[in-house]
């Protein structure tokens, strides 16, 4: 046993887990950004009265939520940058860093808009139909009576999708940032066939400690900021 | 759209003239961006029919884009029926009454939903691999991770189906002399699973989804199949397109069939009739398409994490 513990502690003195989930945190934490302006503005196009706008907004909405996120990076890979030869960094791994962001943000923003949207749905006409009723008129009735609930309405879908960000992190290996959990995992087993079970146990707990934290935080906050009806 | 916006007011005619001309605007707006990316596409010479036409012969379908659309509805209908059977099985699990019962299920569910499917298709894949435990390793890697994941998330949805229901069902059940046990098969789990066929169907989209992950494992779905057939003949792009389009017609049917049932169904059973958000968390089921109503559905369940 204690033999086993050595020589386990020797593999992960060899390899860099916590880099890989650092390289994952920080794809998750640009994406989360960006998906978050991107899909903010689609859920505005999407309940704005312009027909062209809500269009345009379904249109993406509905394209990207049924593109699987494993396309959409080869895709980025195959077609832009080696197809169209579109680069956006001259150092290769900022690159292919960079064009895992962008796959995991269209992709995301989908969701983050239909999150926004969800919560505005929750809003009742009620609400509306009063602040009017007592002279609010657009901006105001927004500001205040509306946006508030639907935001806190909003929180339990969007830190779903924070989780689901975060964990589709690892699949940017289809666009070959070879620094992140997946890849890792994967060199660590081929060369360590033995510690199979101990390797994957690792990642998977390692995962599991960054989501449910995640997922507790926005329970509490949804439930705590809830509106009751 | 047709619905009726908590947001804005019915436009007098000021504001009809506004969001007229908005109209146009965001029309005009839209077509120059699809017109800007068709004429840098054009310019890198994308639309060459040199690029396009292997698509449309018929061995690129005979051999690449159908046999690779087969392993991956094949993979995708393996893992559903199994995390059906895995969903049921822990989702009951998880409201069961004996308490030991309820903990084990609730560690299994919460920790397949935490691990990314990747981690597990990797790990599977190796595995059977070294064991030597089928010809096909990789198939068996994707068919397993994704079963393990869904179950989990169906195993969710199953519990969240039964704690909607109102507490009259269950109540009336112990009236009339059912045990905990009865109640929850005869009264409860027969509402519940009427009311989450809409997001199970939502789900399929997510397993769809996911079966893309195999390519990354070698597994020849329809992802992989597009990949080699436009290395063949460099036209990625073009290939990844149809793959991608091919994806996308199967998965909006799909939803359209979750919408349908989601309306058809809310009549039958009452508990709420609420499709998924299709990446794959049952309980981000905000703002059911019953509109603003639903409380409980509105506000999350707190089971979400």
């Amino acid at each position: 046993m204690g033999d086993f513990l050595s020589q386990f502690g020797e593999l992960f003195a060899a390899y860099d887990v916590p880099g890989a989930f650092w390289v994952n945190i920080q794809l998750t934490f640009w994406a989360a950004i960006f998906s978050l302006i991107l899909g903010t503005v689609l859920a505005l196009m999407r309940i704005s009265p312009i027909a062209s706008l809500q269009w345009a907004g379904a249109t993406y909405v509905n394209i990207l939520r049924n593109t699987p996120l494993t396309v959409i990076m080869t895709f980025l890979f195959l077609a832009v940058w080696t197809q169209l030869q579109i680069s956006l960094s001259d150092d290769f791994a900022q690159n292919f860093f960079r064009f895992g962001v962008i796959g995991l943000t269209v992709y995301h923003a989908a969701f983050v808009c239909e999150s926004i949207r969800s919560g505005v749905n929750t809003v009742p006409l009620g609400q509306a139909e009063a602040a009017r009723a007592i002279g609010l008129s657009f901006l105001p009735a927004a500001r205040l009576i509306i946006l508030p609930q639907a935001f806190r309405g909003a929180i339990a879908p969007l830190g779903n999708t924070l989780i689901a960000l975060l964990k589709n992190s690892t699949v940017v290996v289809a666009v070959s940032v070879s620094t992140e959990t997946s890849t890792l995992m994967r060199e660590m087993i081929e060369s360590n066939a033995n510690f199979i079970y101990a390797i994957f146990m690792i990642f998977a707990i390692g995962f599991a400690v960054l989501v449910i934290p995640i997922g507790l935080l926005t329970t509490f906050l949804s439930n705590r900021l809830a509106v009751r009806r | 759209m047709s619905q009726k916006s908590v947001l804005f007011d019915a436009p007098g005619p000021r504001a009809r003239r506004r969001i007229a001309v908005g109209n146009v605007v965001g029309t005009l707006v839209v077509l120059g961006i699809a017109a800007l990316v068709a004429v840098a596409l054009a310019n890198r010479g994308q639309f060459a029919a040199d690029l396009w036409s292997p698509i449309f012969t018929t061995s690129a379908w005979q051999d690449y884009f159908i046999p690779g659309l087969q392993n991956t509805l094949r993979a995708a209908g393996y893992a559903v029926v199994g995390a059906v059977v895995f969903g049921l099985i822990f989702g009951s699990g998880r409201l069961a009454r004996v308490g030991a019962v309820r903990w084990l299920s609730g560690v299994v569910v919460e920790f397949f939903r935490a691990v990314p499917v990747l981690l597990m298709m990797v790990f599977f894949w190796l595995l059977f691999g070294y064991n030597r435990i089928s010809d096909d390793p990789a198939f068996l890697a994707v068919v397993i991770a994704l079963i393990l994941y869904n179950g989990s998330v169906i195993a969710e949805l199953v519990r969240a189906g039964v704690g909607n229901l109102p507490k009259g069902q269950s109540e009336a059940g112990l009236a009339v002399g059912l045990t905990g046990g009865q109640v929850l098969r005869s009264i409860q789990l027969p509402q519940a699973l009427i009311a989450m066929l809409p997001a199970l169907v939502s789900q399929l989209v997510v397993v769809l989804k996911d079966t893309a992950l195999g390519q990354i494992i070698t597994y020849n779905e329809l992802l992989r199949a597009a990949q080699i057939f436009g290395n063949g003949n460099s036209n990625n792009l073009q290939t990844l397109t149809i793959a991608a389009l091919i994806f996308i017609i199967i998965n909006w049917a799909l939803t359209a069939v979750a919408r349908w049932l989601s309306r058809y169904l809310s009549g039958r059973t009452s508990g709420a009739t609420a499709t998924g958000p299709g990446i794959g968390n049952p309980t981000a089921v905000a703002g059911k398409p019953g509109g603003p109503g639903n409380a409980i559905a509105a506000t999350g369940d707190p089971s979400a994490t």
